[in-house]
């Protein structure tokens, strides 16, 4: 599914290298974890796979289904299965959360060559999923984001995911902030999208999130590079002693 | 936006005129028809303005009140203190009478009148058969379409093509008409308001327009009368090297209440064109009006050739106690914009608002704003302008705000807010504050911005291109003033929004 090959990344405006040589790969159907130091590049992965500006590739690709990424506009990643459950997710005054959801729904669509939803067909399948999530009717009236809450912007954002549809969930830090029920939900909602066509990319800092969905494979990241991959146990091993040792070992 | 309509226009012409207009690009109402038209001579002179008032089957006060605006009209100088840069304009360069040829007689009804006209209006998407009009707005998703009546005046080039509803508005006691009807049938309401709220010397755009206008409407509520519909008038431009000079007066008697729409366009053309128009509101005691303008006449092209200058004079003077008006407008087109929506508190207790989205990309140039005179005690306005400048554009808000010694207790509040799209363009806020006593109360806001990168990436990372993240996002900046918009026009505006932002990105 997903494929990163030696990815090397640096920022646009200064000479800093973020990203140093990550490979990476996600086949169809599994989950896998990133844990990972502030600061090691996890996010900029994330922003790196999904198109955002500011970023220069020196080096290396990255493959969604054998198709360059690297070359895509973010829409045409997000059209060919795409998403990024963003860290922290962007207020958009004045634009109702509900009209936001069905532009981006129909937008995908309609690159994809499918029909558009109709209002009802759109409503009823947002309301449904809201209510999964324990969004409610007034959060989706309300414009994207302002005024919410820290949980309650990572589980519009898992809305959007299960809306969406995408093949390739990337989520940055999505447990962050959540409390304990929310964890539930969300979870809930990430293993009722599992699927044998779709992956998984959990970024976090917590093997708690891990207990609710099983990574099949942990990736350890530091400095800009993937330093060690493991099984479930991995993500116990940092809970327990940190990265030291982990990173001591890796050099 | 409109329902099917019964429209007797061949159906293989129709289709294929609409082809090419989506063919032509970003301004969708950029086509012309083909009509034959009949001019008066080019250029204005006081023969000029007598064979208009002829034309129009004028009496001779208004013969008489036309030939003074233009003896006043002769001797003033064009103002150039706006933040506009235009070439000289001709005066004598232009036509100032066109009007569709079948026209000539009066058509009695709408089955009269020249199927090319019908065509049209109903390829603008304006109803001229009475018929309901579907909306419905975005964010609103649960409201269900709906069926709402919309009276309509349709103006093309100088005449009044027809008035829709007119008869269930008179049972209503509501006159609606086209202007120069207005001059003929009711004669002491227009000798008693014309002119009452936007003097003929005003100012030299609006005594041009007291000299030529050709027409426009005419709307009297009486008494304690809800107007029972919306009303609207849709301005058209056909003709080319042709200036429209329209004039609206709304009079809102004691108690009444009236909301009413106007929208603009034109074809788009390589020569600039005039457009001078005066809007009068009159608004008595207890009484309410609602203006709302969609402004779309065509811009000029992307490298700033063609378009309209819009010069108007829009200004509502709320006489009575507790009279209140709205003002609200989307402008998105025209080359140059020149107008100041006021409001005269006169009446104590009155209240004026001023909503306004000014969309400027390209080559556009918008210099516009409000006045808001406070003279009455406890008087209340408020200001909400969404100033949007993307391409080469300059857009600027002009706004004053004056509290009169006497309007003791009053308030005003301003939100002035601009979003820039890329670097070459530019925004200005211009606020002129007097107050001359001590109890009154002046806010004002202002804020400058860029459209936030953040935000356009969020909205592209879920599958939207450039452009309409861009058109969401300033759809979002403007929401304020979109909500105030009738229903009826808050959809097309919001979509006049992303088309006239289109090329703004990338
Ligand atoms: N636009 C930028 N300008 C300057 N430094 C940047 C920029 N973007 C990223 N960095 C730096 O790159 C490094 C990696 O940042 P990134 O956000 O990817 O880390 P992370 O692994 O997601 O951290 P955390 O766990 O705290 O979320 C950090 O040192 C950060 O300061
Ligand atoms: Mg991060």
């Amino acid at each position: 599914m997903l494929k990163i090959n030696n990815l090397h990344v640096k920022l646009e405006e200064e000479d800093k290298q973020i990203l140093k040589g990550l490979s990476l790969e996600v086949p169809a159907g599994q989950v896998h974890a990133i844990m990972g130091p502030n600061g090691s590049g996890k996010s900029t992965l994330s922003y790196v796979l999904s198109g955002r500006d500011g970023y220069e590739v020196t080096e290396g690709e990255a493959h969604l289904d054998g198709e360059s990424l690297l070359d895509m506009e973010p829409e045409e990643r997000a059209a060919a299965g795409l998403f990024l459950a963003f860290q922290y997710p962007v207020e958009i005054p004045g634009v109702g959360n509900m009209t936001f959801l069905r532009t981006a729904v129909n937008a995908q669509r309609k690159a994809r060559g499918e029909t558009e939803l109709s209002s009802g067909e759109f409503l009823k399948e947002v309301r449904a999923k809201a209510a999964e999530l324990q969004i409610s009717p007034d959060m989706l009236k309300r414009p994207v984001n302002v005024g919410f809450s820290g949980g309650e912007k990572k589980r519009n954002e898992i809305l959007q995911m299960a809306m969406l549809a995408p093949r390739m969930c990337i989520m940055d830090e999505t447990d962050s902030g959540l409390d304990v029920d929310a964890m539930r939900l969300v979870s809930e909602g990430v293993n009722a999208l599992r699927s044998p066509d779709r992956s998984f990319l959990v970024i976090t800092h917590y093997q708690r999130l891990l207990n609710h969905i099983q990574p099949d494979v942990v990736h350890i990241m530091s400095n800009g590079r993937i330093v060690k991959s493991g099984g479930p146990e991995l993500a116990l091993e940092v809970e327990e002693n940190g990265y030291g040792d982990l990173l001591a070992e890796a050099g | 936006m409109t329902a099917t309509t019964d429209l007797d226009v061949r159906e293989g012409v129709d289709r294929e005129t609409v082809e090419t207009v989506q063919n032509m690009g970003s301004y969708k109402y950029g086509w012309d028809t083909e009509i034959e038209m009949e001019y008066a001579p080019k250029g204005v002179n006081e023969d000029i303005v007598r064979l208009i008032s002829e034309k129009n089957g004028e009496p001779q006060w208004m013969t008489d009140w036309r030939l003074e605006a233009y003896r006043r009209w002769v001797t003033m100088t064009e103002p150039r203190w706006a933040l506009l840069n235009y070439p000289k304009i001709d005066y004598q360069d232009q036509y100032y009478y066109a009007r569709p040829k079948s026209m000539e007689v009066k058509p009695k009804s709408l089955d009269e009148v020249d199927p090319k006209l019908l065509a049209t209006y109903d390829k603008l998407g304006i109803p001229l058969r009475e018929q309901m009009i579907l909306a419905g707005v975005e964010g609103a998703e649960a409201a269900p379409a709906e069926g709402r009546k919309v009276a309509v005046d349709a103006v093309f080039d100088s005449v009044s093509v027809g008035t829709t509803f007119k008869d269930e508005l008179a049972k209503a006691g509501v006159i609606f008409c086209s202007i120069s009807e207005a001059i003929r049938e009711h004669p002491e309401l227009v000798k008693k308001y014309l002119g009452s709220v936007v003097p003929q010397s005003d100012n030299y755009f609006a005594t041009l327009n007291s000299a030529v206008f050709s027409d426009g409407s005419f709307v009297y509520i009486p008494p304690g009368v809800r107007c029972p519909m919306e009303l609207s008038t849709y301005f058209r431009i056909n003709a080319e090297n042709t200036g429209q000079f329209e004039r609206t007066l709304i009079i809102a008697d004691k108690g009444s209440y009236v909301s009413y729409l106007e929208g603009c366009t034109a074809p788009k053309r390589d020569t600039t064109q005039l457009h001078a128009a005066v809007v009068e509101l009159v608004i008595l005691e207890d009484a309410e009006i609602k203006y709302s303008t969609v402004q779309n006449w065509f811009p000029g092209d992307e490298d700033g050739k063609g378009g309209i200058y819009n010069f108007v004079t829009k200004r509502a003077d709320c006489r009575g106690d507790r009279a209140k008006v709205m003002w609200t407008q989307v402008e998105t087109g025209s080359a140059i914009t020149w107008k100041y929506p006021s409001c005269i508190l006169r009446g104590n207790e009155s209240q004026g608002e001023f909503y306004s989205i000014a969309i400027a990309n390209n080559w556009q140039q918008a210099d516009t704003g409000t006045k808001m005179i406070h003279l009455g005690k406890n008087t209340r306005s408020r200001i909400v302008s969404k100033g949007i400048s993307a391409g080469q554009a300059q857009n600027t808000y002009r706004g004053l705000v004056t509290m009169h010694p006497r309007a003791t207790n009053s308030r005003n509040y301003t939100q002035c807010d601009s979003l820039l799209i890329g670097d070459k363009c530019g925004a200005h806020t211009v606020p002129y504050i007097e107050v001359k006593n001590t109890s009154s109360r002046v806010e004002h806001e202002a804020t400058t911005s860029k459209v936030d990168d953040d935000q356009l990436f969020y909205c592209r990372s879920r599958g939207m291109d450039e452009e309409e993240a861009v058109a969401l996002v300033v759809n979002g900046f403007c929401r304020e003033v979109l909500q105030a918009l009738p229903m009826e026009f808050a959809m097309e505006a919001q979509s006049l929004v992303a088309i006239s932002l289109e090329g703004s990105v990338g």
